[in-house]
């Protein structure tokens, strides 16, 4: 956990939004639902930040939490826990350096030699005001480590060389275009990508197809590949694969229909069953299963698999009455017999199974 | 080997134009709204059918979890959530669709809000992704431009999509945490249940799901379950985005197909270890979470969730971190300990505390000024931070210590009897004093 404290006497008194920022607020603003506008806290205070020269003072954190109606302690909370959020005055460019394992193996702690020669101590700015560095925590670009940020972009496969340089370029005032320093394409493999080579790829042919493959109407009854690759090119060819035997995740089953639904049967008052001698059904259930026109443990022994899946759908719980056995159980009871369940009902040790006004 | 015509990503380098014509001339919006009208559980199914495993870390069956939201929308609207919010060290794979593809991130929300009966959908890209972040909002004006999402489009699925952004905390990359930061308050993860699919964003039905996990959804199904099932070894199928750092001689991402041994991998796109195959010492192949494998396991074992599982690691993202025998392998350890101090949201007292005593203990070791005892004692700590904890972090902490223990505790004892030699009569010790 990183512990942040704001500094109260850089800040000042007062904080405003710049007018050109408006606009980019109401974008902001206009995401999330209208009792939801807390949610742009995080956005609203980068905002601030910008506004504020790269840092955040508590006058600012108070604006956004009064534009967004948050208590001002929310607002602190938020930008004390998340780290690009600064709480001290930082240089016009502030460099954030990765630290993190990927970058160190690639040679990061040279970058901190760097910094700290052309810079000074993280977080220390430099005195004409234009530099300021911190080391941070994994930035995700490790492909291309060791790498830092400075204000909004990445520059990455960097060498204590070319930091000292960029670090040389902004200090006088110009400009570095952000990206690799090294011969290659983004995070493609230096000097020549491995991969993505072949032009039909970006010809359009890969609109040629005119319809889905395994659409319901003309679903295989086979798994073997239909689609438009054949499988010798498809499969791999370093792995020891055994041809045929992809794994699928077990067949997902047909949405249930009308006609799944479990018999009824009218019965006479007093006829019914206790359906909750069945472990897994309680008052709840065997009302929503009355209701259904269940109330005989026949009719449940009686189910098939759709009718269970119906059901299932219907009382809104996946799974259950196939792990809980409900048809083995209603078998056995239905034949007058007991289960080790029903005989801990019928002595009353299980609680869920009473009704309510039997207490 | 995987080759050009199976490649989901084409524009993973950006070669070519990011933007919404050069995204149809690659096969994106291709069909979308045939597999719109298929309905959620068609969609299901086929992801079921394809056997793909979020690509997030943990491997969860994505079709599966589609199916745990609720079957209809009640008062409660649903929400997909796309956690871009990747800073797991070692991965970078996410910000190259989100830069370079952002089209088929798009599509993937659109059709996977179809299989889940959302309208709406947030994708939360970690705060230091700007420059990605302005690639993906102009890829979202593209699509709404041109009647692709929005309401009344031509996909005939009403759907929104906002890109939100957090400010630098890797415990938003928790699902529940991530939420939590999405709707304004500090990144804490919350207990479950109940679960997102029940209760997430602002109580709603919510599923999370990562980005990659997201992006391969149409071509999936443009390709037919199958197709992407026919990659890779059993219950480990399709292709994949890996990101090779360490000490290869050319990092880089790539995507392969799943189940491609390691040594395959690293001779074809990253020109080899540097220093050759000799010099290998150990690498940590999904993360930083999961623990390191030595040299000679990883060396024929193929990179997928089942082989690195029963080598006591895990894909995790599949970010290939490789480490030369140059390597100070306590060093690079106690540096990710000192991470998961950093991130440590510190709620949970066994992983707030836990992460900065094993940082500190770890300190000490790269030194050798520790005791024969501390390491014992260091891997008690661990197990009781791991599984004791409210989110997976307090686990992600303690497993890459225990890798290096389990397989290098020879070097730490090393280390500390090198050290202790010329100290003999040093009495007592300071570890953990703080």
């Amino acid at each position: 956990m990183a512990l942040r404290r704001f500094d109260l006497e850089a800040g000042g008194d007062s904080f405003a939004f710049k007018p050109e920022t408006e606009p980019t607020i109401a974008f902001w603003l206009g995401k999330y639902p209208e009792d939801k506008k807390r949610s742009a806290v995080i956005p609203m205070l980068w905002l601030a930040q910008k506004d504020n020269e790269g840092w955040l003072s508590e006058p600012a954190m108070r604006e956004v939490a009064d534009r967004l109606e948050m208590p001002y302690i929310r607002v602190y909370e938020v930008a004390t826990f998340y780290t690009m959020f600064r709480l001290q005055p930082v240089g016009k460019h502030h460099i954030q350096l990765c630290g993190t394992t990927p970058c160190m193996l690639r040679g990061a702690n040279d970058l901190k030699e760097v910094c700290h020669k052309a810079i000074g101590k993280p977080m220390s700015v430099t005195d004409d005001g234009r530099l300021s560095w911190e080391e941070v925590e994994c930035l995700g670009a490790c492909a291309n480590a060791p790498m830092v940020q400075i204000n909004d972009y990445y520059y990455e496969d960097l060498t204590p060389e070319s930091l000292t340089e960029i670090l040389g370029k902004l200090q006088n005032g110009a400009e570095v275009k952000p990206g690799t320093f090294v011969d290659r394409l983004n995070s493609a493999p230096e000097g020549g990508a491995t991969s993505l080579l072949e032009g039909d790829l970006y010809d359009g042919s890969r609109n040629a197809i005119s319809a889905l493959p395994n659409l319901p109407k003309d679903a295989p009854a086979d798994p073997a590949p239909q689609a438009t690759e054949a499988p010798k090119t498809a499969a791999p060819t370093n792995t020891k694969r055994e041809d045929g035997k992809t794994t699928l995740i077990k067949d997902s089953k047909p949405a249930p229909k009308t006609q799944d639904k479990p018999e009824t049967v009218e019965i006479a008052a007093g006829e019914e069953d206790d359906l909750k001698r069945i472990k897994g059904i309680g008052p709840v259930n065997e009302k929503a299963l009355n209701e259904l026109g269940v109330y005989k443990f026949s009719q449940i022994a009686a189910w098939t698999p759709a009718n269970v899946d119906w059901v299932e759908d219907f009382m809104s719980f996946p799974g259950r009455i196939e792990r809980e056995d409900w048809i083995a159980q209603a078998k056995t009871l239905a034949t007058g017999d007991e289960t080790d369940f029903s005989k801990r009902v019928d002595a009353g040790e299980v609680e869920s199974s009473k009704d309510e006004g039997d207490e | 080997m995987l080759q050009d015509k199976d490649r989901i990503f084409t524009n993973l380098y950006g070669a070519h134009d990011p933007g919404l014509e050069g995204a149809k001339q690659r096969g994106a919006w291709h069909l979308t709204r045939e597999m719109l009208e298929q309905g959620p559980d068609w969609l299901c199914t086929q992801i079921k059918e394809s056997g793909l495993r979020g690509r997030g870390g943990a491997g969860f069956p994505t079709g599966l979890k589609w199916t745990f939201m609720p079957k209809s929308v009640g008062e409660r609207p649903h929400y997909l959530v796309v956690n871009a919010d990747e800073s797991e060290p070692g991965t970078c794979k996410d910000r190259e669709i989100m830069r370079h593809d952002p089209h088929l991130l798009i599509e993937g929300c659109m059709v996977a809000s179809r299989a889940m009966r959302a309208h709406k959908c947030y994708v939360y890209l970690r705060g230091e992704y700007i420059a990605e972040r302005e690639a993906l909002e102009k890829a979202v004006k593209e699509a709404y431009e041109a009647k692709l999402i929005g309401k009344d489009n031509v996909n005939g699925w009403d759907f929104d999509l906002y890109v939100h952004h957090g400010a630098g905390a890797y415990i938003c990359g928790e699902e529940t945490a991530l939420l939590e930061s999405l709707e304004g308050k500090k990144g804490q993860p919350r207990l479950k249940p109940p679960f997102p699919a029940n209760a997430g964003l602002y109580g709603c039905p919510t599923t999370v799901n990562n980005v990659e996990s997201i992006a391969v959804v149409p071509t999936i199904l443009r390709r037919g379950a199958q197709w992407f099932a026919g990659f890779g070894r059993p219950n480990n199928t399709g292709t994949k985005l890996f990101c090779i750092s360490g000490h290869v001689n050319k990092p880089c991402n790539v995507e392969e197909e799943m189940s491609i041994t390691f040594k395959d991998l690293i001779e074809t796109h990253c020109g080899g270890i540097r220093g050759g195959w000799d010099n290998l010492k150990a690498v940590i192949p999904g993360g930083s979470s999961v623990p390191m494998v030595p040299a000679e396991q990883i060396m024929d074992a193929h990179m997928d969730f089942d082989t690195l599982r029963d080598l006591q690691s895990g894909l995790g993202t599949a970010a290939v971190i490789v480490m030369d025998k140059s390597t100070d392998l306590i060093q690079a350890i106690a540096r990710i300990a000192y991470f998961y101090k950093h991130e440590s949201c510190g709620q949970c007292t066994p992983c707030r505390e836990g992460t900065g005593w094993m940082w500190r203990v770890l300190e000490q070791m790269v030194k050798g000024d520790a005791h024969h005892d501390d390491i014992e004692k260091l891997l008690d700590v661990s197990k009781q931070v791991e599984g004791h904890t409210i989110c997976a972090l307090g686990d992600a902490a303690a497993w890459p210590v225990q890798g290096l223990i389990r397989h290098f505790r020879h070097e730490i004892e090393d280390r500390i009897t090198q050290y202790r030699a010329p100290r003999a009569l040093v009495q007592g010790h300071t570890v953990a004093a703080e």
